[in-house]
């Protein structure tokens, strides 16, 4: 804060200052940005629709219609990977906003130790999300790694348990390691947005007699629900599109029990080769991302009006 | 006196956040196990907790195993390093005309960046793999760094934006009062009081950067050379003998690192996370 208040702005005066219209400097600012974007993400995008109507693969391309789309509206496999893909969605969000609270909370009560303890929560969103799931790989290993080896000790299971075989376990199997991948950075914000709550709030609760419950239901929890709604947002659509947590542990299996959206994408285009039915798919994650997220801006903005955002 | 706690609360607390930490650290805790069991006794059931056989061997071994563990890490670094410095060159001066300007087209142009933040780039491989070889950036670290940086100035600038925004106007308004132009304002004033913003948002980038440059690498990148930690351990993953205490000694040691150098950052990071919000 310091240098703000020695900083010789009215040195600058003399510098008679060019006033450029705002818009046309504000344009000025954000046109790089727009740029790459437009090149590396607008134009692929372009490019994907044009593929989805064609059977593009290794040997060529011609257009096809409307045929990728129609294929993919008659099977009842992709029916069921949308449904999947949004209930892997709604459980690790679920799970991602309810553990970063609780944990944001923990992490934020005046209690020795608790520097030492946000850096050890930080961990697995600091490393390589595929280094973790080496780490998860083995853990979720029947005959030698540590969750089915512990389970046999204290009688949970009889023998061992391969944690990735089947078709229910390797499901939730995955959602806990995307979840795993997710908390910390959720816990960090949410903790970031308690301590910004001004602190005479709670004060005046206490000397009212608020309980800490209620401090925390009617004090914590309105204050950081801009935070609360844009983390959901965010994580929603990084779950979406997790790719490697799967990829990794199951590579979709087995029998297709964690294809989401997007790893039946990649698998059909990069795996097979199959381009054109590839960009269909991605095309279609895009409407319903788009449609998600509109939904979702909505109550962002109803959100923000009602508890205030930032000035 | 309102932060004080009774003994059975402490207890509640602490036994919460040693569950919640068991949960965060039990894959670094299974990696660091295994990479202390001799191979033989990997594959050995029953399954046994501790032995007695524990030896650092594979910490030694690895660096023949993976002859280029050295440069694998030194890549991640680099190719995360380039990814932030670039991104936030873009992410700056745009970050700042959303938190402050008014000009057409601002709400859309923001909720189209907001889209970008939508797609991975799983679902744009093809294409990008297109313009990549068109630019002639196939198989070197720009195939890795270009991708990367396209799909973090989205996140950077609505990080950014939102910490630039809590940063009171009247200090800027008494700038632009005075006669000071608007790129002035933003240089001299704006700048300095966003530097624990800043620090916050090109950590968030680096990490980013450095989590998932995994599925660039393994479809742009061919070179083994260039290749980034996770893509070059996964590769050894695909043989038929894994020596699977090496991987994991190897893997442990890759990110060690950047661990080491988050330790250092992380308070800034944490201060400055709530610093932004502390000044409203």
């Amino acid at each position: 804060m310091a240098d703000i208040t020695e900083t010789p702005v009215a040195a600058s005066a003399r510098r008679a200052p060019i006033r450029m219209p705002e818009r046309w400097f504000a344009w000025a600012l954000v046109a790089p940005a727009m740029l790459f974007i437009a090149v590396i993400v607008a134009w692929p995008l372009a490019e994907t629709f044009r593929l989805s109507f064609t059977d593009a693969r290794l040997g060529g391309e011609s257009f096809v219609g409307t045929k990728n789309y129609t294929d993919l509206l008659g099977s009842s496999r992709f029916h069921d990977t949308i449904v999947r893909t949004f209930f892997w969605m709604f459980v690790s969000v679920s799970l991602k906003l309810v553990l970063g609270l609780i944990g944001a909370t923990l992490l934020n009560a005046a209690v020795p130790g608790r520097a030492l303890f946000r850096i050890l929560v930080m961990p697995p969103w600091v490393i390589p999300i595929a280094i973790g799931c080496i780490g998860w790989l083995w853990l979720y290993n029947g005959h030698f790694g540590l969750l089915s080896g512990v389970a046999q000790r204290i009688g949970l299971i009889d023998g061992p348990y391969e944690f990735l075989a089947y078709k229910t376990s390797a499901f939730y199997s995955a959602v806990v390691t995307d979840v795993w991948v997710g908390t910390p950075m959720v816990t960090l914000f949410f903790l970031a947005a308690m301590q910004g709550v001004p602190r005479d709030l709670y004060e005046a609760a206490y000397v009212d007699g608020a309980s800490r419950w209620y401090r925390f239901r009617r004090i914590t929890i309105p204050q950081i629900m801009p935070v609360i709604v844009s983390m959901a947002l965010l994580s929603a659509i990084w779950t979406f599109n997790s790719f490697e947590v799967i990829w990794i542990l199951t590579e979709g299996g087995p029998r297709g029990a964690t294809t989401t959206l997007i790893v039946d994408t990649y698998k059909v285009a990069i795996g097979n080769y199959k381009f054109g039915e590839g960009a269909a798919r991605a095309v279609v994650i895009v409407v319903l991302l788009a449609i998600f997220s509109l939904i979702y801006l909505y109550f962002l903005g109803k959100v923000n009006r009602h508890y205030g955002s930032g000035k | 006196m309102m932060d004080r706690y009774s003994k059975l609360q402490l207890v509640g607390i602490y036994a919460a956040l040693a569950l919640f930490l068991t949960f965060i650290l039990l894959p670094f805790v299974e990696m660091f196990m295994v990479s202390l069991r001799p191979l033989e006794h990997l594959f050995s059931t029953p399954y046994r907790f501790w032995g007695d056989d524990f030896s650092f061997e594979a910490y030694s071994r690895m660096w023949q195993t993976v002859p280029l563990l050295g440069r694998y890490i030194l890549n991640s670094i680099y190719i995360s390093g380039m990814v932030t410095l670039i991104t936030m060159i873009f992410v700056v001066p745009a970050a700042y005309a959303y938190a402050r300007l008014d000009f057409p087209f601002k709400n859309m142009s923001l909720a189209i960046f907001l889209g970008v933040n939508m797609f991975t780039g799983a679902v744009l491989l093809i294409p990008l793999y297109r313009v990549l070889r068109t630019l002639g950036l196939l198989n070197t670290y720009w195939s890795m760094i270009v991708p990367g940086v396209a799909f973090l100035i989205p996140t950077g600038i609505w990080l950014l934006r939102s910490y630039l925004e809590k940063i009171p106007r009247e200090l800027e308004e008494a700038a632009y009062v005075d006669g000071a132009s608007r790129l002035y304002t933003l240089r001299r004033v704006v700048l300095p009081l966003a530097v624990p913003g800043l620090i916050v948002v090109g950590v968030a980038v680096f990490i980013g950067a450095y989590a998932q440059q995994f599925l660039f690498a393994i479809t742009f990148n061919q070179t083994r050379e260039y290749q980034p930690l996770p893509a070059g351990i996964y590769e050894f993953i695909g043989y038929q003998d894994v020596t699977w205490n090496e991987m994991m000694a190897a893997s442990l040691t890759g990110v060690l690192p950047v661990m080491v150098i988050f330790l250092f950052l992380q308070k800034y990071l944490v201060a400055g996370l709530t610093a932004g919000a502390v000044k409203e």
